[in-house]
């Protein structure tokens, strides 16, 4: 919970704090002083090309992998240099969904939302069911989706299933990787905007990992792209200027362009967006 | 964590110390231990309550939704928590959500019913496997006219994995037991005088029964699992589907390569036990009995029959495709689950090695009558 505490420097410190993150494989390095800052209530998306290391960088802030270099600060404190306590406090305090939706495929999506609440607090059966239908409709899940076990979900229904559970603990940051791949536009844009609302509601900070021009242009306040093992990370006006030539083609490429026509054309009909 | 006081007509409710979800448990006992019902006009006071949580502020609003109803008007004051508005927006049905849980209540069933039951699963099931036998049966009939499809870098790899790399572990059990039953049967024997009959015991007992028996066991539980557990991940993976979708035969890929090999991989495993079992008998002869062993082969080749070491090797490629085909059979049913895996793994290994032991029984009915 001390991780969570709102003191009044929290809001100019960044949450997540990177600086100068070396992943090496063997001979292959994949960043290479990486250093990115993810300030309080930002969307902040993170892209680069296939094998840039983006799902390594979020193991590795996830504390799943070992950099070779590099300090990773979260909610200003060193990952690394935690006691399992404080380790296990600064776990639960942030959510995660992976790609494929991880969801325990021998526990139905009520189980699976429970399992950490099981795991870290002690409450009442009544309570714990309760809060996994909070947590449903907060994703805008059907109550009867409790009852059903991974495999019986659609895709949209897994992203969201997982999105659940991963908000179960009550997180102040997210991290989500790609959270709309593998979903149609409307269920993408559906998720989008679940995203936005929660933001907003819940006052969550999200990191997320995405390939999904449309989400990027939609809900990100910030993007960091991965470029030859480092993070150039801007607004978007500032990467759609940006000269590097990977960024360039990928924000003025041909799905860019139909992507950023979208966007925009969506914020001149609803300036409230 | 809370208090509630009359304020004139009205009533106040003050929210005190830490309300984040970690104190669910004991906010939950509190919002328990207000009486009801409550009406008129609620005034929840947040200025004393520190981090409040969006599961804890919903456990409050259903409280008060239970004990008030429609009589009762909630109002917030001192920086309530934003979540009350969202939870407001949720339009979640409060506190009827507990009340909607369907406990799941299964008609009583006797014990007829239950049988009942069984027997249509044991008959479905043995038609499945009968028909899954046919689908291998079918393959294997058409790489008659199309050699191609035996696909014979897959069977030299499981031949490998099933064969070569269970030589060890084979030899090493059949040493050892026939070492046991020559010991044990040699203390029997000595109170008649008639030590060296060990030399028929063990030969007997190791080339009819135990070689092939103790054999196929060790190859069920090494390779029908592993047959299960990768044909069932590949399941999982939807890599049967895909396979299928180009147009590919899973059986002819998957099983009959793994069938095949082990049906070449058994009946090796089983000579080479045999020659461990005799020798761990010889060993233990020589060492315990005294027997040396130039009269040890004598006595054995007086004891072989023209038939006993083939009535133990006839079995090996019958036990061999029984649990291939069990192994494969159990794999392809998985769905869905890790914990299908896990649970139709076990399956395969219990069953194949049930049906190796069954098997057994009737080819020594058969033997019998057959004077083989």
């Amino acid at each position: 919970m001390a991780a969570q505490a709102e003191s009044p420097q929290a809001e100019s410190t960044p949450i997540v704090r990177v600086r100068g993150l070396v992943s090496r494989f063997g001979t292959q390095v994949v960043h290479d002083g990486l250093s990115f800052d993810v300030r309080p209530n930002q969307i902040m998306g993170i892209v680069g090309g296939s094998g840039a290391g983006k799902s390594v960088l979020l193991r590795t802030i996830l504390g799943l992998r070992e950099p070779q270099a590099g300090t990773i600060e979260i909610y200003g404190r060193d990952i690394r240099r935690l006691s399992a306590a404080e380790r296990l406090a600064m776990v639960r305090s942030y959510g995660v969904t992976f790609q494929n939706g991880a969801l325990i495929s021998s526990l139905n999506v009520a189980q699976n939302i429970q399992l950490p609440l099981r795991e870290s607090y002690s409450m009442s059966e009544d309570a714990l069911d309760d809060l996994v239908q909070l947590n449903l409709s907060l994703v805008g899940l059907a109550p009867d989706a409790a009852e059903k076990y991974p495999a019986q979900l659609s895709g949209g229904m897994v992203k969201r299933a997982a999105l659940a559970r991963a908000l179960a603990l009550e997180p102040r940051l997210l991290f989500l990787d790609e959270p709309t791949s593998g979903l149609d536009p409307i269920s993408a844009a559906d998720f989008d905007a679940l995203l936005l609302y929660l933001h907003a509601e819940l006052k969550l900070t999200v990191v997320m990992i995405t390939h999904d021009l449309d989400s990027l242009f939609r809900i990100c306040d910030r993007v960091g792209v991965i470029v030859a093992g480092r993070m150039i990370s801007d607004t978007l006006p500032g990467l759609l200027a940006n000269t590097n030539p990977w960024i360039h083609e990928y924000f003025h490429g041909p799905r860019a362009r139909g992507a950023k026509l979208a966007a925009d054309t969506r914020t001149a009909r609803d300036p409230h967006g | 964590m809370l208090a509630l006081y009359r304020d004139g007509a009205d009533w106040r409710l003050e929210l005190r110390g830490d309300w984040s979800l970690g104190n669910l448990e004991r906010i939950e006992v509190e919002l328990k231990a207000l009486a009801g019902p409550l009406a008129g006009h609620l005034t929840c006071d947040w200025s004393q309550a520190l981090n409040p949580g969006i599961g804890t502020v919903w456990a409050l609003l259903t409280r008060l939704a239970y004990l008030g109803g429609s009589q009762l008007t909630v109002r917030q004051e001192g920086h309530p928590p934003q979540t009350v508005e969202l939870l407001h927006k949720l339009n979640l049905e409060l506190c009827t959500a507990r009340g909607k849980r369907t406990v799941a209540v299964r008609a009583h069933e006797g014990a007829v019913g239950a049988l009942g039951r069984w027997t249509v699963l044991q008959a479905t099931e043995a038609g499945r496997l009968l028909e899954f036998f046919g689908r291998i049966a079918a393959v294997l009939g058409s790489t008659f006219s199309h050699v191609r499809m035996l696909r014979f870098p897959s069977i030299m790899r499981h031949l490998r994995e099933t064969g070569v790399t269970a030589v060890p572990i084979v030899s090493l059990i059949a040493f050892l037991i026939s070492v046991v039953v020559a010991y044990l049967g040699a203390q029997q024997l000595a109170r008649f005088g008639a030590t060296i009959f060990v030399v028929d015991l063990v030969t007997i007992a190791v080339l009819r029964e135990m070689g092939v028996l103790l054999t196929a066991i060790i190859v069920a539980g090494r390779s029908g699992s592993a047959f299960a557990a990768e044909i069932g991940a590949m399941q999982l993976n939807e890599e049967v589907d895909a396979l299928r979708a180009m147009g590919l035969n899973p059986i002819e890929l998957l099983v009959v390569p793994r069938v095949l090999a082990l049906m070449i991989a058994l009946p090796c495993l089983t000579i080479i036990a045999d020659a461990t079992g005799l020798a761990g008998g010889g060993l233990l002869s020589l060492v315990q009995l005294h027997i040396p062993l130039s009269q040890f082969t004598v006595r054995l080749r007086e004891a072989l029959s023209p038939t006993t070491f083939w009535a133990g090797l006839v079995k090996a490629p019958v036990f061999a495709l029984l649990i291939g085909m069990v192994g494969a059979y159990r794999g392809m049913q998985v769905r869905g689950s890790a914990r299908d895996l896990g649970r139709l793994t076990t399956m395969a290994v219990v069953q194949s090695i049930f049906m190796v032991i069954f098997a057994d029984a009737m080819f020594a009915v058969l033997f019998v009558q057959i004077n083989f």
